[in-house]
């Protein structure tokens, strides 16, 4: 019997995309296009079986072994850094980690400063390295609100195309980190399922290669 | 005393073992008190994997903690003697803070440290118990080892320093190619050296196919000898039969403030995680000024539990007994039960929860 790969997808557009460029490296499996609530399935052919998971889920399956392969944003690998390997940039769901305020915001050092997020590790880590004392506020959503009504006096968030920012009457001052999504593999895993990650990568290589061609 | 192996778990099995292994070659046990002075970690505090430590008041007002690491301890108590290797393993428990749920774990460590005046052949000895270790733990195991000394060469050949230094390292242990290329870009380093870190990280496999490709590879760039050292280390393990489990790879690596030389992590299949950790460790005894130098590896058993599968049944046969049966008739069928390899369960009443594969009722006289 082949040895079957594990691979968490982020429920999505994204994971539908990256599904596609899986596909067409050898790894198919055709019962994921069925239209059903189904959240496991598996070609016993090919050696491969997907899953469906919470984007925000797919590095803990990863890094447990659950999943021997996955595909996670860069904003979940910085707040939570699994141990796990990074093996490739996807380029695909781009968008940027960033510091956003109301527009007549000012930066007054003396004080400190309030910044809401769903992000703490990487709002501590962007603010430490410059040496700026923060006051963390951990929201799980609506981030935007928090400096209109007074909760913060910054954002560190995710920014698209900056339409939710804008209709909130907030600006990006400071970009953190470009954020992608990436291909990462399960470091047990990496060695004992070597030659299927390896042979997926190199496809996908091939791919993205390809696209900037 | 016979102790059927078959009921041991997988970790208890490793222990056993283990102990024997190192033994033969010399390793005496080092036995120690659960507490030692906080004072000792925090002067070490990044050597330590978590700097969470649980700490208490002793009876002299002295703070204490519970171990979260043995090799500290031992180092602190070795003799630093010139010409003398001492040569120790130890079993014992460390506590430490679980990665997911954020609280204190106790985990059951197994490891030895040579310390002294390491040669080669202490390396040679150390890398192949640790490859013997793996291979008590799994048939299909893997021990991949790296060379600190050659990635700080490659290092400082780009001309990486400071933080980016640090950056860089931590992405090399997540064969993190794309991110070293942007710090480096980052840091106004061509692409051409980029490509170099690259070529390095992307080695991975057995020494005699790698090797050469590494000194194609870097033999221009940083001194020969170095590739020679890892060379001729691995051709001795292959020599003595630990080839097949043996790979080079250079994302394993470790604290370079502590960590010098050989660097290895060992893995098994159905263990998500690396099942052994170790490497020469001379900058940690320079910082705790000794001139020693010193090399060893730590076994995490707790990991082990995974490989163990759950029994099927949590015994053989209950036999049901009520107040009508005599001590003398349920006393001799349960001895003839159990002189059959049984498990047995004496109880008035069935628990509930409890699965068995026979039961044996007296009261209906069965």
């Amino acid at each position: 019997m082949k040895t079957i790969l594990n691979i968490a997808l982020p429920k999505g557009r994204l994971g539908e995309k990256v599904y596609s460029m899986f596909e067409k490296a050898g790894f198919e499996c055709p019962s994921i296009k069925e239209n059903n609530r189904k959240l496991i399935f598996e070609n016993e052919e090919v050696g491969v079986r997907y899953f469906w998971v919470k984007p925000s889920d797919v590095s803990i399956y990863v890094e447990r072994g659950a999943a021997d392969i996955g595909v996670a944003g860069k904003d979940i690998l910085l707040e939570y850094q699994p141990d796990i390997y990074e093996l490739l940039d996807l380029n695909l769901g781009k968008c940027r980690m960033a510091v956003a305020a109301k527009a007549d915001f000012h930066d007054d050092p003396r004080r400190t400063l309030r910044v809401a997020t769903k992000f703490v590790n990487i709002a501590q880590n962007h603010y430490a390295a410059k040496g700026r004392d923060i006051d963390i506020i951990h929201l799980n959503g609506s981030i935007e609100i928090a400096p209109i009504l007074g909760l913060s006096d910054v954002i560190v968030d995710i920014v698209e195309t900056g339409t939710t920012l804008k209709e909130n009457d907030l600006n990006v001052i400071e970009t953190v980190v470009p954020i992608s999504a990436r291909l990462i593999a399960n470091k047990s895993s990496f060695r004992f399922k070597n030659e299927q990650i390896e042979k997926l990568t190199q496809q996908i290589v091939a791919q993205l290669e390809a696209k900037n061609d | 005393m016979n102790i059927d192996e078959m009921k041991l778990k997988a970790d208890e099995r490793a222990i056993f073992a283990l102990r024997a292994l190192y033994g033969k070659y010399g390793y005496s046990q080092y036995k120690m008190s659960k507490f030692e002075e906080y004072d000792l970690y925090v002067r070490n505090k990044n050597f330590l994997i978590s700097d969470n430590i649980i700490t208490f008041t002793d009876t002299n007002g002295k703070l204490m903690a519970l171990k979260p690491d043995v090799t500290l301890s031992i180092i602190k108590n070795s003799k630093d003697e010139a010409d003398r290797v001492e040569k120790v393993y130890y079993n014992e428990n460390v506590y430490r803070i679980s990665g997911s749920t954020k609280s204190f774990r106790e985990i059951m460590q197994v490891g030895l440290e040579c310390i002294g005046d390491i040669d080669d052949y202490s390396i040679f000895e150390v890398l192949m118990l640790a490859a013997e270790s793996i291979k008590t733990i799994s048939s299909e195991g893997e021990l991949d080892i790296s060379h600190l000394g050659i990635v700080s060469a490659v290092l400082d050949k780009i001309g990486l320093f400071g933080r980016d230094r640090d950056s860089v390292l931590s992405l090399i242990g997540e064969k993190n190619i794309h991110d070293i290329k942007t710090v480096c870009r980052g840091a106004g380093i061509s692409d051409e050296y980029a490509e170099l870190l690259k070529n390095l990280i992307s080695i991975y496999g057995k020494p005699a196919d790698v090797i050469g490709k590494l000194k194609n590879v870097l033999g221009d760039i940083i001194p020969s000898s170095l590739i020679d050292e890892l060379d001729s280390i691995v051709t001795a393990l292959d020599e003595i039969g630990c080839g097949d489990i043996i790979k080079i790879d250079f994302s394993v690596v470790n604290d370079m403030h502590y960590y010098n030389g050989i660097v290895f992590k060992g893995f098994v299949p159905g263990v998500p995680t690396g099942v052994l950790s170790g490497g020469q460790y001379d900058k940690l005894l320079k910082k705790m000024g000794k001139k020693s130098r010193a090399i060893g590896f730590a076994v995490y058993l707790d990991m082990l539990e995974r490989l163990t599968d759950g029994e099927e049944f949590d015994v053989d046969t209950v036999v049901l007994y009520g107040d009508g049966i005599s001590l003398k008739s349920l006393s001799e069928k349960i001895k003839e039960l159990t002189n059959n390899g049984e498990s047995v369960m004496a109880v008035k009443s069935v628990p509930e929860n409890i699965k068995y594969k026979k039961l044996v009722d007296l009261i209906k006289g069965e």
